[in-house]
């Protein structure tokens, strides 16, 4: 059998193939060869043969046979076999196989080897991917190494003994002895690799922490040898553009931030060389920006005095109007950890921080956004939302949404004026409207609502926006919604604020009948506009236009239009005394919370007196989405609402209640709305206001819900009604594991909003084993005395896999029922 | 450091240096979508960027794309630095390297790499005694070999 083909020569061969078939039938021509090699067990050619396969793997091909013929190279006495072998077991093994553990022995020998590159050889491979049995086997051998003279391995140990931790961390204790003197060390990289080590130990073990602070004194010494980094000399081994040694002073920084935190005796034994290290690095290079960066993180995190918490913001500062974008990068991302803690000094910055939203970078500019909305006050609240409002027009899609938002609640929080608070909003609506939130158009519907004096200036500017453009969906709802109320003082031109602009009804009818035929209207815009033209008809006089458009609509094959305008025709053509009163001006709604959903009382207007039941019933803005999926819930097939009268768990339909509130409507006026049609629309939401269902029978069962689905964990909710007390609901909750291993220390907590009060009682157990072979129960009781919406925050923390796990949600998607 | 990855611009990987233990269909994974995302990006971006639950620091030299994964509390900074310096060793040794001489001779810039970083910390921090080390080690080996060549010759000529 000829010799086989060096390694060189492979790859210049295979890097001649044109073509990835060629390339592939080479591989497979050669993977035989060698394969027929092994079988030989040729012990000549086997190291050449091996690293022919690590080539190939990198590749991308299959090289698992290759695995035992790793070990066999590991196991002979040259020192060319071991450091291929050793390079292949690295790249080709890995410690879930239990072929790994063969090593363990050769390791062991070569560890006590007489020559060091063979010793190092081990200590890499054991460091590098050293299965926690490896370590346990091998953790004293590594820790005899740690104590010898010979700083070459010294170092290979000490990183050694670092991973052999982080696999078992209960062996840490018998490395104390030896880590003790490694400081004394001249060596540099003993220095490096053990400050490694004591970090590792540190955060670890708050144990550990406290006996370097107090028994063995740790941040003198530390701070000992940084003085030593800085004050030398040019040392030409250490040095990188001007510094000494980089990567040591950046490490021993990071120890001394780990020893100074909440502790103040070591905070202020580090103020003065923290300080100097602040003044006097060099920052030209990025090398020297490094070592200020980690200074300014300690700085920030240990109990330092305030000047030097005002030196470390400033020199953020200056990162920040560095050419390097990475420079800038680090600094808006520090910033943005600091800005609860030290407002006022990052405040001095803002200018700069805002100049960032122009940047090109991505994540530069999203930090920017992040801080620039923490940065919003009072006093800056008009400069700040120019720049805001600058940013939301040219930045990518991706921004928009997050943006608005921000706009929204620093608008609510700081508006100087309500005039201001309605231009800002409207500024929104215009350029980013349909990246908007949906929850915001109930939002600002209440707002509005709610700035009495501004709704002829608001009205004319939301009219004139939707003559612009009809695309942006949120614009053209909240606008037809207004048109709808104030539409009186549009055309009788009373706006104070501006010049008012002439225009009649039926232009007005226009627009709006525009917009339902509009292809870009989606079908809840359609409905708002249909219900607009209606609420016109008490206050425009052109009445015989609005019933003949709504009596159109009484055949559209949206069904949701179709009951809005049959339910309107036969106020019409039925109950038209009621009329007035029914579309009356909507009164000042009360607000409750400002984050999340709004509840919103409504007193007067769509109701019918005569029933008490829905005198007074809270109502709650949903969006449109939640709606949605409880239509889902309840199969979406009894969408066609309104004939039958008894539907207890019926979807807000508050037309569908004016229909039974009348009694038995004949619908033979009008056509009846086909029986059977699915909806895919969100069921009759007036005006973006949903009403309690009429039927307040809440002994319909509450279909369950998953509240938290992510990593093969899922947790469902089902529900039941305490039945003394309606405002508490029994919530249980099951926790069931897709994955092949247990979730063991399972602990599932809750948190609920100021209004509610929560009572968790014992878990059932705290493993959910695997493959849904059985489930954790915990039982929840939420008093909910407000009747507002539940939303509940969960955190769950386990261990999976030898791992631990921990993970924040928010569940949003409780059912009405549960909290009504 | 969880891993570090050599790749060119077509994407093709010319080394990977893992420190957690993931399966090979894992790594690939990984390896795959990452080199995508930085592929994608501009030139004037930043070196850093986040992806999944990882701090990824990159930086291009000539046609080779050097990119680490550093865990949350590692100084971005300082790991430019010590893809620079690993550059520089490579520089040193291989005399003006190029992607090339990474190709031909990957197990030598292995063998560098794991001189210089051990479990994904520096372990030397002066390049002088990593080179040296690096040096010894290539000594040893070609001593063996000419061992080798030399009992082969004995025998061949041996009565």
């Amino acid at each position: 059998m000829p010799a086989p083909i060096r390694l060189r020569e492979l790859i210049r061969t295979i890097r001649t193939a044109r073509t990835q078939a060629e390339e592939r039938e080479m591989i497979q021509k050669e993977c035989a060869a060698i394969r027929s090699s092994f079988r030989e067990e040729d012990n000549t050619y086997r190291c050449r043969n091996v690293a022919k396969l690590l080539y190939m793997h990198m590749l991308g091909y299959p090289a698992h046979f290759g695995q035992l013929e790793c070990l066999k190279l590991i196991a002979s006495q040259k020192f060319t076999d071991k450091r291929i072998g050793y390079l292949g077991a690295m790249l080709l093994l890995d410690e879930r196989q239990d072929v790994h553990l063969l090593m363990t022995n050769c390791i062991k020998n070569d560890l006590n080897h007489s020559t060091q590159y063979v010793q190092g050889l081990a200590l890499c491979t054991l460091g590098c991917m050293g299965s926690s049995e490896m370590c346990r086997d091998l953790a004293g051998e590594v820790e005899k190494l740690l104590k010898t003279s010979n700083s070459y391995l010294r170092k290979k140990a000490a990183l050694c003994a670092v991973h052999v931790i982080r696999k078992v961390p209960e062996l840490m204790e018998m490395f104390l002895p030896a880590t003790k003197n490694l400081l004394s060390e001249k060596n540099h990289g003993v220095l490096h690799t053990s400050v490694v080590l004591l970090t590792e130990m540190c955060e670890r073990s708050p144990d550990m922490l406290l006996h370097f602070r107090k028994v063995w004194i740790l941040v003198p010494q530390l701070v000992r040898i940084l003085k030593n980094l800085i004050m030398s000399g040019y040392s030409p081994e250490h040095d990188v553009s001007g510094i000494s040694d980089p990567f040591l002073q950046v490490r021993i920084l990071r120890l001394l931030r780990i020893l100074g935190r909440s502790d103040d005796d070591s905070s202020e034994a580090m103020n003065d060389i923290l300080a100097q290290v602040a003044t006097n690095t060099e920052t030209s290079k990025n090398v020297g920006n490094a070592i200020l960066y980690e200074t300014v993180l300690t700085i920030m995190d240990i109990k330092s005095e305030s000047g030097l918490r005002v030196l470390a913001i400033n020199i953020l500062g200056r990162f920040l109007l560095n050419n390097d974008k990475n420079i800038r990068y680090v600094a808006l991302t520090s910033l943005l950890k600091t800005v609860q803690t030290d407002h006022n000094a990052v405040q001095r910055h803002r200018s700069t921080i805002v100049d960032c939203l122009k940047d090109l970078d991505v994540s530069i500019k999203r930090r920017a956004m992040e801080l620039s909305f923490a940065l919003v006050n009072g006093n800056n609240i008009r400069g700040m939302m120019k720049e805001l409002l600058y940013f939301l027009d040219s930045c990518d899609p991706e921004f928009k949404a997050d943006c608005a938002s921000g706009v929204f609640l620093a608008a609510e929080k700081y508006a100087p004026s309500k005039r201001w608070h309605i231009d800002t909003i409207m500024r929104v609506l215009t350029t980013a409207g349909s990246y908007v939130r949906d929850d915001s158009v109930p939002n600002l519907i209440q707002l509005i609502t709610n700035s009495v004096e501004m709704h002829a200036y608001t009205v004319q500017r939301l009219y004139k926006a939707l003559l612009d453009d009809i695309s942006q969906q949120p614009l053209v709802q909240v606008s037809s919604w207004c048109i709808g109320e104030y539409g009186d003082l549009l055309v009788s031109g009373q706006c104070e604020e501006e010049e008012p602009i002439q225009v009649t009804e039926d232009e007005v009818l226009d627009v709006l009948e525009g917009l339902l035929v509009s292809n870009l209207s989606t079908p809840v815009t359609r409905g708002y506009s249909l219900t607009a033209i209606m609420k016109l008809s008490t206050r425009f006089s052109s009445v015989n236009r609005i019933k003949k458009v709504v009596s159109i609509y009484g055949s559209s094959i949206d069904v949701e239009l179709q009951q809005r305008a049959v339910e309107y025709n036969a106020l019409f053509k039925k109950y038209d005394h009621m009329r007035p009163a029914l579309l009356e001006r909507m009164p000042i709604m009360e607000k409750t919370a400002s984050n999340g959903p709004t509840e919103i009382v409504q007193t007067n207007g769509e109701t019918e007196p005569s029933v008490p039941d829905t005198k007074h019933p809270p109502l709650v803005t949903q969006p449109a989405n939640q709606a949605n999926d409880l239509l889902d819930l309840l199969g979406g097939n009894d969408v066609v609402p309104v004939i039958q009268t008894t539907l207890p768990t019926k979807p807000a339909s508050a037309g569908g209640e004016l229909l039974d509130l009348l009694g038995d409507l004949s619908l033979s006026s009008g056509p009846a709305p086909a029986p059977s049609v699915p909806i895919s629309q969100p069921p009759f939401l007036l005006d973006g206001l949903s009403s309690q269902p009429l039927f307040n029978d809440i002994s319909a069962a509450i279909p369950p819900m998953t509240a938290y689905s992510k990593n093969g964990l899922k947790i469902e909710f089902t529900f039941e009604r305490a039945n003394p007390n309606p405002n508490i609901a029994v919530i249980t909750i099951h926790a069931t594991n897709t994955t092949e291993a247990d979730m063991t220390e399972f602990v599932f907590q809750a948190a609920v909003p100021k209004t509610f009060q929560l009572q968790l009682l014992s878990p059932s157990s705290n493993m959910v084993p695997a493959l849904n072979q059985g489930s954790v129960t915990q039982v929840i009781r939420v008093l909910n005395p407000q009747k507002q919406q539940l939303r509940m925050r969960v955190k769950l923390t386990y261990t999976h896999k030898g791992s631990p796990v921990q993970d924040l949600a928010e569940v949003n998607n409780f059912p009405p029922q549960s909290w009504q | 450091m969880q891993f570090m990855l050599l790749f060119s611009r077509q994407g093709k990987l010319r080394l990977q240096k893992w420190y957690v233990p993931l399966s090979d269909k894992e790594r690939k994974k990984i390896s795959r979508d990452l080199v995508q995302t930085i592929l994608a990006r501009k030139p004037k971006m930043c070196s850093f960027l986040e992806w999944r639950d990882l701090k990824i620091v990159y930086k291009r030299y000539a046609s080779l794309y050097f990119c680490c994964a550093v865990e949350d509390q590692d100084n971005e900074l300082i790991t430019l630095e010590i893809i620079h310096r690993y550059v520089e060793l490579l520089d040193k040794y291989f005399g003006s390297v190029c992607e090339l001489d990474i190709i031909f001779n990957f197990e030598k810039a292995y063998f560098i790499l794991d001189e210089f970083l051990l479990g994904g910390e520096a372990q030397e921090t002066s390049k002088k005694n990593v080179l040296k080390a690096i040096e010894q080690a290539d000594l040893l080996q070609e001593a063996i070999e000419q061992a080798d060549l030399l009992q082969e010759v004995r025998l061949l000529t041996d009565p």
